[in-house]
């Protein structure tokens, strides 16, 4: 088996400024987050943990590998950042994830797994969560900068995750193959079973917004 | 981009607006697959940039290795899948999230433009796929999340 032996170069950046980078990119997923975080449990009434965020250079296949496989289902809310800030943001959550989190917004017998796909009323109720906890992290972020950062109107999808997550990585991959990746966790434990229910956001900033925020935090 | 020859299977998965490209030889049962993720090379903007990653260089470039690898070129035949619209967006990006019918459009031209005769696809929609090619049977499986397996 021969494969493309091609192999891009990570960034030009020195080790130990990428850490210092990283750091504050993982500072700005924790801000993010943790404000989202918030709005979630204000929504569900419940109480909502969020964990320690990974900040992380990875090629897209990596990236694919740390959301579960790019053949996972999953579903997802997807926004992209506009103004002064430009990049991809994503809020997803496993089906079985999903399906739980819903059924407290909507209450719907009828809402599995298996038929959340078509499930018009619980498609439009994770939208309407998704572009809540996100307005919440963009809002957070956009303060936390300095900078004017615009959400687009969110959309909803339930699929393979390489497919949705490579919708917000077109724009990256005119100029590399590597993309800027943060992930933070939230997480919420039922009273009743116990079961955690977990959500990721995959904040993606485009290269040359990256530059243009850590100019603003004065790390160059 | 990889090249197999029989028993081994050729796959990639969770393709949305990316194409799947299968060139194959079914006599010598020599095939290649390359994952194309944008329309054209002149949207790179480094020099050194991944051949595999266009249609129009990607196309050439799995052309060249099945070759390479001892398939004739007039026994090549193609097909492809992918190039799904996971997201309608309204916004000035819009151009770009219509990046998979036009995937689509710039491998079909390459393909006529090198003469390889296009046997069967499996394209657009709104649904991500996991392809896998066989090149023994000459078929290409298609599994999406929401419907069964089909075999193009």
């Amino acid at each position: 088996m021969k494969s493309c032996n091609w192999n891009p170069s990570m960034t030009d950046m020195h080790h130990q400024d990428k850490q210092v980078e990283l750091d504050l990119l993982k500072e700005l997923g924790n801000i993010g987050a943790g404000n989202a975080a918030t709005a979630l449990s204000q929504l569900l009434n419940k109480d909502i943990y969020m964990n320690v965020p990974k900040a992380k250079i990875v090629s897209f296949n990596e990236m694919m590998e740390l959301a579960g496989g790019p053949e996972r289902p999953v579903a997802a809310v997807f926004l992209t950042m506009e103004g002064e800030i430009a990049g991809s943001l994503f809020f997803v959550l496993s089906l079985e994830d999903a399906t739980r989190l819903i059924q407290q917004l909507v209450e719907d017998a009828s809402l599995n797994k298996e038929s959340l796909p078509q499930h018009e009323m619980a498609l439009s109720a994770l939208q309407e969560l998704g572009n809540i906890v996100s307005a919440h992290y963009l809002t957070a972020l956009s303060e936390a900068i300095g900078l004017l950062v615009t959400p687009s109107v969110p959309q909803v999808s339930v699929d393979m995750v390489g497919a949705i997550v490579m919708a917000g990585l077109l724009e990256i991959s005119h100029v590399s193959d590597n993309a800027i990746f943060i992930d933070t966790e939230l997480s919420q434990t039922s009273d009743v079973t116990a079961e955690k229910i977990k959500g990721h956001f995959f904040l993606i900033p485009f290269p040359d917004s990256f530059d243009k925020i850590l100019t603003e935090l004065g790390a160059k | 981009m990889n090249i197999v020859q029989v028993p081994q299977f050729i796959r990639t998965s969770g393709l949305g607006s990316c194409v799947g490209v299968v060139l194959y030889d079914a006599t010598s049962k020599i095939a290649g697959m390359v994952h194309v993720m944008l329309p054209t090379s002149n949207l790179a903007r480094t020099s050194d940039f991944n051949p595999c990653k266009y249609a129009d260089t990607g196309v050439d470039h799995l052309l060249r290795a099945v070759i390479n690898s001892g398939a004739s070129l007039p026994k090549l035949r193609a097909k492809i899948a992918g190039g799904a619209q996971m997201f309608q967006f309204s916004s000035s990006s819009s151009e770009m999230m219509r990046i998979g019918p036009r995937n689509v459009e710039a491998v079909r031209e390459r393909l006529e433009s090198h003469h390889i005769p296009l046997i069967s696809e499996d394209c657009g929609g709104n649904s991500g796929r996991t392809i896998e090619f066989n090149p023994d049977s000459g078929k290409l499986m298609i599994k999406t999340v929401n419907k069964s397996i089909t075999y193009i």
